[in-house]
């Protein structure tokens, strides 16, 4: 009997997971749906079955070059990635393991910069890229997207930096470790899951943002937000490309999440259940 | 073998010293139907200006006109050609944002500029931006479902016969409404539709001492006449309804009779994009009888920033992508229906574009018909047709716009949005220090 309910049980979870999970995904799959139907069909009313015409495919294509949005997205996304990591790294580092009675604080304060809106600084961020050339530049973007994830990459790896037993890194020191050896071959490869997962999700972050990247670029350096926002209109039938424009910006971040999502939800999941 | 290599090298030579000299020019635009076809035309203007090269930023029409305003203000200059609407033109020109635009060229035929839209985007005297195409607004209706109700369009038609008729055409057995109007908040959005509709009620949203208006009872019979026909004859959620959405219903057959934008006319006359378009009829912007009829005017236009470090390429760019000549290149590649329309004179003196284009004629009576100095019946102390020219109205337009769409979804009762309109105009304009 209470084998019966415990498998009922386990369907009854397996069934609402699912549900869950294609509710979420569902905004995802009719954009690609509605991808592969003409703009007419597009507005015609919900239907989940479309005539598979590549015509919206075909015309964002000759509209812009996707592959120079691509590559921007790219470079920006794993350049501030990179650039928050040898940043972070360092810092989780010292307030893991050399708290201060400050610590507490000055992470709720790095978070708290996040829930500031981004918009309340646009002026000033706009004139201080104008006056150090650095608008519509990659490596203003890269800075950028780096500084505004920086708080969520430094609590992560302070998160997973604490799962690690201190006495480790002391048994290291004591072995004769120096700072450098002790993060490099001692902290660094027990970390992994937690770097890893603290990196892809980074990059999904970097390669979604859409605020900045669109604000502070113009032809150069624009990425693949800035492309997609380009089909959407105000007047005309636009549903079939812009979707299509959708799909192609999300591809790459969806086949790279799908390949990485074990080592994604060992990642978020570190530490979750002792 | 040496003088091919001294030829070669030459031929390198040129081309590094051309590209040298070639100018890049970057140009911010909306993403519409003209604007799209405008940028598959170009090698036409790179081919006659090989030193000028062309760059293209699109993006929609909010962000566009956030984003451009952020570079200009802070004289950015990331654009040397803007895409901008007449609501901006005069505003940035008195800023001085905008360079004069005085290099067009000798065949530029200014005097050929619709005069309600040159009037629109010029300042003491000088043109500040050339319009690449225009509009106003008007009624397309179904004659079918039309002669069905019994009724035959007036030539001018009043907003009572618009009501009878829209109720009578109604069949929502038939999934047909007899009306579709704009309810979307946004002072581009249904925040146009009424401050036309109430020019043509008689009211006004400021009196000449910049007092707001909305508590008088030109407002209240606009607001009430409003949402109790979309009561009756409206569509399903229409306060979530905007251009895009009513074009949809409208070419699905859903709507009787649609009152928005003359651009629309091109669009549901194209059998591709309207399963109606040999049905419709068009009609002037109905009145109460006073004279009014909306007075919207809108012209989307080019314009170059004053921080650009490029003005003179950026003024070619505008002299060809606005000119007669791009009209017929547009004309000669696609047909003349899809010539942009509402800027020139000549193109509704154009036989071949009248013969191709039913809605020429209504389209050129509705611009003509429209005063933007003069929008309402009562004096005031603002220009605008479907909006007001001062900077204060994206922001205050916008929310007096959500609390009529929120009165039109029963939300909120007609007087309650009426007062909070009221209370958010007096506040903002006290603010603003248009009131002492």
């Amino acid at each position: 009997m209470a084998r019966a309910v415990s498998t009922n049980r386990k369907i009854g979870f397996t069934v609402a997971a699912w549900v869950v999970a294609l509710l979420i995904f569902f905004p995802i799959l009719y954009t690609i749906i509605t991808s592969f139907k003409s703009e007419t069909e597009a507005i015609a009313g919900f239907s989940l079955i479309p005539s598979g015409t590549l015509e919206s495919y075909a015309e964002v294509q000759a509209q812009s070059n996707y592959f120079k949005f691509f590559l921007n997205s790219v470079i920006i996304a794993v350049g501030s990635t990179i650039l928050a990591l040898v940043v972070a790294v360092p810092a989780a580092w010292s307030m893991a393991f050399s708290p201060t009675k400050r610590t507490k604080d000055i992470l709720m304060w790095m978070l708290s910069t996040k829930m500031m809106p981004a918009v309340a600084v646009l002026v000033p961020i706009y004139l201080i890229f104008r006056d150090t050339n650095l608008l519509d530049t990659r490596i203003g973007l890269t800075v950028m997207l780096m500084l505004i994830n920086l708080p969520i990459v430094v609590w992560m790896l302070y998160t997973y930096f604490r799962e690690i037993p201190g006495e480790i890194l002391e048994a290291a020191r004591m072995d004769g470790a120096t700072l450098w050896g002790e993060i490099v071959y001692v902290l660094t490869p027990m970390a992994v899951p937690g770097i890893a997962s603290t990196m892809l999700l980074n990059i999904i972050l970097a390669w979604n943002e859409a605020f900045w990247t669109i604000r502070l670029t113009t032809t150069n350096a624009a990425p693949l937000t800035a492309f997609i926002a380009s089909f959407s209109s105000p007047q005309g039938l636009f549903w079939a490309k812009l979707s299509a424009a959708s799909t192609l910006a999300i591809a790459p971040i969806l086949i790279m999440g799908w390949f990485s999502q074990r080592q994604l939800v060992r990642g978020l999941t570190f530490g979750a259940v002792k | 073998m040496k003088l091919n290599t001294l030829f070669l090298g030459l031929c390198g030579a040129s081309a590094l010293a051309f590209a040298a000299h070639a100018e890049t020019i970057t140009i911010a635009t909306v993403n519409n139907g003209d604007m799209v076809r405008m940028q598959k035309l170009t090698d036409d203007f790179t081919a006659k200006n090989p030193d000028i090269q062309l760059e293209w930023v699109t993006l929609e029409e909010n962000v566009l006109r956030e984003r451009v305003t952020t570079d200009i203000a802070t004289k950015g200059g990331q654009y040397d050609v803007v895409t901008i609407g007449n609501y901006e033109v005069p505003i940035w020109a008195k800023q001085q944002w905008l360079l004069p635009l005085d290099k067009l060229g000798a065949d530029y035929d200014v005097d050929d500029i619709l005069p309600s839209i040159r009037g629109g985007i010029s300042l003491d005297g000088k043109l500040y931006a050339a319009p690449f195409y225009g509009e106003s607004a008007m009624i397309m209706y179904r004659k079918d479902l039309m002669e069905k109700a019994g009724l035959t369009m007036p030539e001018k038609p009043t907003w009572e016969f618009i009501a009878d008729a829209a109720r009578k055409m109604t069949d929502r057995a038939a999934d047909i409404n007899g009306i579709c109007l704009r309810g979307k908040a946004g002072w581009g959005e249904n925040m146009a539709l009424l401050t036309a509709m109430s020019n043509s009620f008689g009211a006004s949203w400021f009196d000449e001492k910049w007092q707001p208006q909305f508590d008088q009872p030109e407002w209240k019979n606009t607001l009430q006449f409003y949402v109790d026909l979309m009561k009756d004859a409206g569509p399903q959620g229409a306060s979530s309804n905007g251009f895009n959405e009513n074009l949809t219903l409208f070419g699905q057959g859903k709507c009787g009779m649609w009152i928005d934008a003359t651009v629309a006319a091109s669009k549901l006359s194209d059998p591709k994009e309207s399963s109606v378009s040999d049905k419709i009829g068009f009609a002037i912007f109905p009145d109460t009888g006073n004279g009014n009829h909306g007075n919207w005017l809108w012209s989307w236009n080019l314009a170059v920033p004053a921080s650009s470090q490029k003005g003179e390429a950026a003024q070619k760019f505008v002299s060809w992508a606005t000119s007669k000549g791009y009209t017929e290149l547009v004309a000669s590649k696609e047909g003349w229906v899809s010539a942009p329309p509402g800027t020139r004179t000549s193109l509704y003196n154009s036989e071949d574009y009248k013969k191709a284009a039913a809605f020429a004629g209504p389209t050129l009576a509705a611009m003509d018909a429209a005063d933007i100095t003069k929008p309402s019946v009562k004096p005031v102390p603002y220009t605008g047709g479907q909006f007001v020219a001062i900077p204060e109205f994206q922001g205050l337009g916008t929310t007096v716009g959500q609390l009529f769409s929120a009165a039109l979804a029963g939300q909120s009762s007609v007087d309650d949005a009426l007062a909070g309109a009221q209370t958010a105009a007096v506040r903002e304009m006290t603010r603003a220090g248009y009131i002492k």
